[in-house]
């Protein structure tokens, strides 16, 4: 694996920034009601998106989850259309029509967040199929939760990507939580790496709060993929900061021990410390791309807020393509 | 043009249209030996591995493959068995396939077909029997469409792999050996274009799938009778083409529902709703429906027989709201 450059490594940290001050902010937002439905945050995790996302093209596909910010942002996507659709303003991505769960972006490869636990694994081994099928070199990466592991799907998709040989990335974000059951509630494996041997290809486990640990295994499986020897499933292992829903739901009883460890290890600050040791970006630098990041995210809100709201009239509008 | 079986029109317009277009190819479960209804007769030899692709038994994992490589720039052909395998894969189609556009603000395109088999007469008991075209077009986003003749199945399984939308395409499994004269060539009959297979003055009966022909049997027999039937065929479910629907009935003034599927939130319940809210004062009598008791559909034959609608049924039904002479 080349070394990634200074630059693209502060651009890594940077992009990771965005994705935990998209969700902070998010959060105040619909702790305010100033947006309504289910806010999934990504906070903790964002190692594991801009680890991956960091070895894509705007060609490659990937297939998010209901909590899907994180990923949208990694592969590229404007935060200011995500905002206007999490508002459900015409300036979102979707228009307003599809909401927090349902944003996607295909002119960066972004297939969509899905509300639907464990709908993307097939979704994304299709996408695969089409990579390789008009053998232009792309692949597709499909993000998943320790829950989705569960479902059907993910087995389905799985062995027919491996039976295929498809450029497939099978991304499992294991943050220890489905919902509000733990991880050693809902499966009896500790690593869901492991499944990987039940369709013979590689499985491996990797640390989601260290980026650069994620960065080098799915460059490797990005290169797998590439070269036609078929998909990896990559585990990483993360820890979800808040709530199912929101930073507190309530629902939610976790070890506070657990919870400390956790956070002690966040990836941002991993990463920064990493970053200032290696000479690339000084603590004081850092400080500084932070408050570009939180402008940005204000000017953000600030967009999406003013975008107006649908017009009813457009109700009936998409629900097919129409001939051309 | 030449004599066809309905499913040898089907499997050639398929073949001829994956002549043309490149990005199209078939999946699903042995396809790679023509399907179990021989569906994609030919097409294994014709183009290999790479497009006609053989799937595990993987109902969830072969709409996905669809709805993503159809994301993803091609025109994916999926075959689904039996129709009474979506309950297996019923999260794909109806959360997946049929919503991606609209919940995508319209970005995304999905031109899918996904080709099944419905309906009994076979003795393939519960599981393999249904008609279940009412739970598909119950979903925005998808269109459905029945044929009942070798020359429609063939036309509009063109036009459907040409539509940019996920078509869910229905063989009613008695259409598959009815033989009729179908072009050699590619053409179109389009999506949501009703067809009057007969016309008539007195009655109309509305008829999907089989019932086309057994309505056309009845016409026949009640003509006989000094009663004039005129049988519309709606051949796309949905979208559907009620205008011609309604125009019929304003001009018979009775109409009659005819469907293999159970009655009960059928279709044709559908129809006859549509019927009674636009031509109400065009109507001599109540909109009668045939279809399936409130049943699965059993296996031995006396009972298949006794739950399966037909010929009879429907001249029963146009008997009760028509001045019949016996």
């Amino acid at each position: 694996m080349d070394q990634p450059s200074p630059e693209k490594l502060i651009g890594m940290l940077e992009r990771m920034m965005l994705v935990r001050e998209f969700d902070e902010q998010a959060a105040v937002l619909a702790e305010s009601d100033r947006i309504l439905g289910a806010v999934h945050l990504y906070c903790g995790e964002e190692g594991s998106a801009v680890g991956i996302c960091s070895n894509l093209t705007d060609d490659d596909y990937v297939t998010s989850t209901h909590r899907g910010h994180g990923h949208c942002l990694a592969k590229g996507g404007d935060p200011k259309q995500m905002y206007a659709e999490l508002f459900g303003r015409t300036g979102g991505y979707c228009k307003g029509k599809g909401g927090s769960m349902h944003i996607a972006d295909l002119d960066l490869g972004i297939l969509g967040a899905n509300g639907i636990v464990g709908a993307g694994p097939p979704i994304a081994m299709g996408a695969a199929f089409a990579c390789k099928y008009q053998g232009n070199g792309t692949v597709a990466v499909c993000f998943f939760g320790d829950g989705a592991s569960n479902q059907g799907t993910f087995h389905e998709a799985a062995n027919m990507a491996a039976l295929y040989k498809l450029p497939l990335l099978l991304v499992c974000e294991n943050n220890l939580y489905g919902e509000f059951t733990r991880q050693d509630r809902h499966q009896t494996v500790a690593d869901v790496a492991a499944r990987a041997a039940g369709y013979d290809i590689p499985g491996v486990v990797v640390d989601g709060q260290d980026v650069m640990a994620v960065y080098e295994a799915a460059n490797e499986a990005v290169r797998r993929a590439r070269a036609g020897e078929g998909p990896t499933l990559i585990e990483v292992k993360t820890y979800r900061f808040y709530d199912h829903v929101g930073r507190s739901f309530g629902r939610l009883k976790r070890d506070p021990e657990e919870e400390a460890y956790w956070r002690a290890r966040d990836p941002i600050q991993i990463f920064r410390e990493q970053l200032s040791e290696q000479g690339v970006l000084k603590e004081a630098a850092a400080d500084a791309l932070l408050e570009t990041v939180r402008a940005r995210i204000t000017e953000a809100v600030e967009f999406a807020e003013s975008s107006p709201w649908p017009d009813p009239s457009v109700l009936l509008d998409d629900v097919y393509t129409e001939a051309s | 043009m030449s004599q066809k079986a309905f499913i040898q029109a089907s499997a050639e317009g398929i073949r001829q249209e994956m002549e043309r277009d490149p990005s199209i190819f078939i999946a699903g479960e042995d396809v790679g030996v023509e399907g179990v209804f021989s569906a994609f007769a030919g097409a294994p030899e014709a183009f290999g591995p790479e497009r006609v692709v053989d799937t595990p038994i993987s109902e969830s994992g072969i709409m996905g493959l669809a709805v993503g490589a159809a994301a993803a720039g091609l025109r994916p052909v999926v075959d689904l068995m039996f129709m009474d395998f979506i309950g297996v894969c019923y999260d794909q189609i109806i959360n997946q396939m049929a919503k991606n556009k609209y919940m995508f603000g319209g970005k995304a395109k999905l031109p899918i077909v996904v080709e099944t088999a419905s309906g009994g007469g076979m003795g393939m008991a519960a599981q393999h029997s249904q008609s279940l075209e009412a739970i598909v077009c119950h979903i925005p986003g998808l269109k459905v469409v029945m044929a009942s003749t070798p020359y429609d199945v063939k036309g509009l399984l063109i036009s459907s792999i040409r539509d940019d939308n996920p078509v869910i395409f229905i063989h009613n499994k008695r259409c598959m050996r009815v033989r009729g004269e179908v072009p050699d060539e590619l053409y179109e009959v389009p999506l949501g274009v009703a067809d009057v297979k007969r016309e008539g003055t007195d009655v109309t009966v509305v008829a999907t799938g089989y019932q086309v022909h057994d309505a056309l049997e009845a016409a026949t027999e009640l003509e006989g009778r000094g009663v004039s039937v005129e049988v519309v065929d709606p051949r796309t479910l949905s979208p559907l083409d009620t205008d011609t629907i309604i125009a019929s009935v304003e001009k018979t003034g009775r109409a009659v529902v005819a469907q293999e599927a159970v009655n009960f939130c059928s279709l044709g319940a559908e129809i006859a709703a549509q019927i009674q809210e636009r031509a109400f004062d065009s109507l001599d009598a109540p909109v009668m429906r045939v279809g399936a008791p409130f049943s699965p559909v059993p296996f031995s034959k006396p009972l298949e027989e006794a739950w399966m609608p037909g010929k009879d049924d429907i001249v029963q039904a146009i008997e009760k709201i028509v001045p019949v002479h016996a």
